[in-house]
């Protein structure tokens, strides 16, 4: 009887305590909303989300980051209100709905004072896949091995930046793998002899702000809000707030606002460009 | 022990213990060294009571303090009456739980080996997906209270032990029930023992990262239930570290506030164990 | 409440607890076993070691699951730090026992007792800031093999340090007032008397070290770079088995999510057969 009783009684604890919460729905709170995914949106995401909360008291927007994978994983399991994409969702998602609010585009970076003004979308795609290694090879000037910094899997960066290049992950050899995008800009601007790829606004942003990187132009054409904007620059992407149902509440509101002319001013201070009205 | 002559050999494993030690000692001062200072640079009054701004770079890291407590204090508070508990059971063997401890105690040893990622994977699965409770200092604090749950039954079955057994003998003798004893006898005896373990359990989960990130998130504002996120010392470090360029100096500064924090609680685990230890010897 | 009453009801709270603490564990490896599955039915064991590559969530094809990258990355990391952390270990505890003070040994344990505490993030802060940056300048890119080593033999060398000793001091005096009869010098006496007398708790110690550095997680994924590769050199860089787990795991799906957990399955495995056969090397001292 008492073995009965002391193996019953926890399992009956544990299991009351997921009868409490079933499955994997989080009970949405009123005055609180989550947003986790891709490390270009969540800065941005941020900003407006404070004034969000100045406007609204007593309200509270919480953001992390993680890759926009994981935004679009955690809002479809219900872990995160809102989802943070930094591109277009797949037709495997279509199940999700995409909310534009902002447009970035994706551009190479090296070290200030790397004395390289441009690199050809031949040379990019040979330092990846490692035929090129030496920063002399593609008229960098000084003899130093490049190290390559590149993106983990799950982040959108990644996959934009091998779709236009045209590579397969297996065919890459990089020297460092990242996660955030500002992890990127930190590894490169700590090392002068290495190349990344990370987003213009998050780069733009960092590097007016005194971080030793530059952004390198592709195709000729100059990476920034003007470039992007008209669609020039030659890799460019859409930001997107998504959710798993169609959003009411907090959610909607907090989406209108991100979509409105009322944050264009934010949108613009991190280096982004807002979408046309 | 003292010898007149001395052989190669013996001039050869003075020179490398002594070596061992001192390159040994060199190269902790190199790391304390270098976070202390560089950390004291930001260390003030403010550093630790305001929030942290432009990312982290800037400002302090109250709410990261705050955050840290709120998920110790679930920790400590689930794992200490269940540790507690078990302890008593394990110390006070009798034919009819001989088995059962056993179990628990084979159980205990293979929870003590598991790596702490793998912890966060089981938080993250459990009490983050299936029980709902999503990125919330909850979750850290019960996923770190399983991880704690070995540390704080070891010390506390010691320091149960280590009870002289005339206390029980005497107390059986005079009739007293179960409870009594040990709510009013060998609790209070055991105290230190008992706190030295709370405090290596605190000392464990404050060093904790790995099984945080997936469970308690990594919000950096002051907490208001729970169930909100929140970001503790050890991942503000891991953050401003990784992810912020020119956030090593605020992240020198975290760790050396959490390093100081440590050394307080592991030395007075220490004071306290070799107090009672040496008041313990004199008594028998 | 009776006297009785109350007794009845504290022996059911402790075995509850009892069972609780136990029944945790079984949770835990239930929760892994049951996550590992469809990794396990639908990718197949042999597939985590033959398939081209790690690429479990491209867009257009089909994953591929080889860890076998990350599984040496996980054991030359470890067995780096293992080299150097356990000759100095025990090197260490030779001197605390036998050529220091009584007064400089007690400081000297201390220290090492205080820096067994110190989180392994700062010790990822300090190789990411001061380490990296070194080595760099030897052989780029900076994070490495040799980065992780370094690291987690600074990690667990006071593990192997603290357990010689204790071991050390454990020895008989006898043994050791015997040795002096004898006329044994004191490296005679460390050599072939107390070393081989202390060895099972130096082998416990030793032991929970490479278990310790298996595990690690943080401070590796700091300083190794995180590329999944065979290393071909100490400088190239490495992603261990647990520093994917940290950094897949948030956006893993399905067979990805899984495939991790097996992962997580295996390190546990490794650690709790280590663990295990270091309690039966030295039953009575269970903690390190």
């Amino acid at each position: 009887m008492n073995r009965a009783l002391l193996i019953l009684t926890p399992s009956l604890l544990l299991a009351s305590l997921s009868a409490c919460n079933p499955g994997a729905n989080r009970k949405p709170q009123e005055s609180q909303l989550v947003l986790t995914g891709s490390s270009t949106c969540a800065p941005l995401v941020n900003e407006i989300g404070k004034r969000f909360e100045k406007q609204n008291p007593g309200v509270r927007i919480d953001v992390q980051t993680g890759g926009t994978s994981r935004g679009i994983s955690d809002a479809r399991s219900g872990l995160a209100d809102i989802g943070m994409a930094s591109r277009n969702l797949y037709d495997s998602e279509s199940a999700l709905h995409a909310f534009p609010f902002a447009r970035d585009g994706i551009c190479i970076i090296v070290h200030k004072t790397n004395p390289i003004a441009e690199l050809s979308d031949e040379d990019v795609i040979a330092i990846y896949t490692g035929k090129k290694t030496n920063w002399n090879e593609v008229g960098g000037g000084r003899d130093a091995p490049i190290t390559v910094v590149h993106k983990s899997e799950g982040r959108s960066t990644l996959e934009l930046f091998l779709k236009y290049f045209k590579l397969d992950n297996t065919n890459v050899k990089p020297s460092v793998v990242i996660g955030d995008n500002q992890q990127g800009i930190k590894t490169v601007a700590g090392n002068p002899d290495a190349i990344g790829y990370v987003s213009i606004g998050s780069a733009s942003y960092e590097a007016e702000h005194g971080v030793a990187i530059k952004l390198l132009p592709m195709k000729g054409i100059v990476p920034g809000l003007g470039t992007v904007r008209d669609g020039s620059f030659p890799l460019s992407r859409t930001l997107n707030l998504v959710t798993r149902e169609e959003p009411s509440g907090l959610a909607l509101t907090f989406i209108e606002f991100a979509r409105s002319a009322g944050v264009h001013d934010i949108i613009k201070e991190q280096y982004f460009v807002p979408l046309a009205p | 022990m003292r010898e007149k002559t001395h052989s190669i050999s013996d001039v050869a494993l003075a020179v490398a213990a002594c070596g061992a030690a001192l390159s040994v000692m060199a190269a902790f001062a190199w790391i304390v060294g270098d976070v202390a200072l560089h950390g004291w640079a930001r260390i003030s009054p403010a550093f630790l009571t305001t929030p942290p701004s432009d990312a982290g770079r800037a400002g302090g890291i109250a709410p990261v303090l705050m955050s840290t407590a709120w998920i110790l204090a679930v920790c400590m508070g689930v794992s200490l009456p269940i540790a507690l508990g078990a302890a008593v059971l394990l110390s006070e063997q009798s034919a009819e739980t001989r088995r059962f401890a056993g179990f628990v105690r084979r159980s205990l040893d293979v929870l003590a080996g598991m790596p702490s990622i793998v912890f966060g994977l089981f938080g993250n699965a459990f009490f983050c997906v299936f029980l709902g409770m999503g990125f919330s200092i909850l979750s850290g604090g019960l996923t770190l209270a399983c991880m704690v749950l070995p540390i704080l039954i070891r010390t506390a079955e010691e320091g149960l032990r280590g009870v002289p057994r005339d206390y029980r003998l005497s107390s059986a003798a005079l009739g007293m029930t179960r409870y009594t004893t040990l709510v009013r006898i060998l609790l209070p005896a055991a105290a230190p023992g008992l706190i030295v373990g709370l405090m290596l359990g605190i000392g464990r989960a404050l060093a904790e990262t790995a099984a945080l990130i997936f469970t308690s998130g990594y919000v950096d504002r002051m907490p208001r239930s729970l169930l909100d996120s929140g970001r503790a010392l050890s991942i503000h470090i891991y953050d401003l570290a990784m992810n912020v360029a020119g956030g090593e100096p605020n992240a020198y500064a975290t760790a050396l506030v959490l390093v100081a924090l440590l050394l307080v609680i592991n030395g007075a685990a220490s004071w306290i164990t070799d107090h009672t230890l040496r008041a313990g010897a004199r008594a028998t | 409440m009776s006297r009785s009453r109350r007794d009845s009801v504290l022996n059911w709270t402790l075995l509850c607890s009892g069972s609780l603490a136990g029944l945790i564990v079984l949770l835990i490896v239930a929760f892994l076993l049951i996550e590992s599955a469809p990794a396990l039915w639908r990718v197949g064991a042999a597939r985590f070691f033959t398939d081209a590559s790690w690429h479990p969530n491209p867009v257009s094809s089909r994953g591929t699951f080889n860890m076998l990258p990350m599984i040496w990355g996980t054991l030359l990391a470890a067995a780096g730090g293992f080299i150097l952390a356990a000759p100095l270990g025990i090197l260490c505890g030779v001197f605390c026992r036998f050529y220091a003070s009584r007064t400089l040994a007690h400081v000297f344990r201390r220290l090492i007792e205080l820096l067994a505490g110190i989180p392994s993030v700062v010790y990822g802060l300090w190789g990411l800031v001061v380490l990296v940056p070194l080595i760099r300048r030897l052989a780029p890119p900076g994070p490495s093999l040799l980065a992780g080593a370094l690291i987690l033999a600074i990690m667990i060398l006071p593990t192997v340090a603290l357990t010689a000793e204790a071991a050390l001091t454990a020895v008989s005096h006898e043994h050791l007032r015997a040795a002096a009869a004898l006329g044994l010098s004191r490296a005679a006496t460390v050599r072939s008397v107390a070393l081989p007398a202390a060895w099972p708790g130096i082998l416990t110690g030793l032991l929970l070290a490479i278990g310790r550095a298996v595990g690690e997680t943080m401070a590796i994924l700091m300083v190794c770079g995180n590329v999944v590769q065979t290393p071909d050199s100490l400088f190239a860089p490495v992603r261990t088995l647990t520093a994917n787990i940290a950094l897949e795991m948030a956006y893993a799906m399905d067979d990805h999510r899984s495939a991790l957990f097996v992962s997580g399955l295996m390190l546990t495995a490794i650690i709790v057969a280590l663990v295990a056969l270091a309690a039966r090397f030295s039953p009575e001292r269970a903690d390190a």
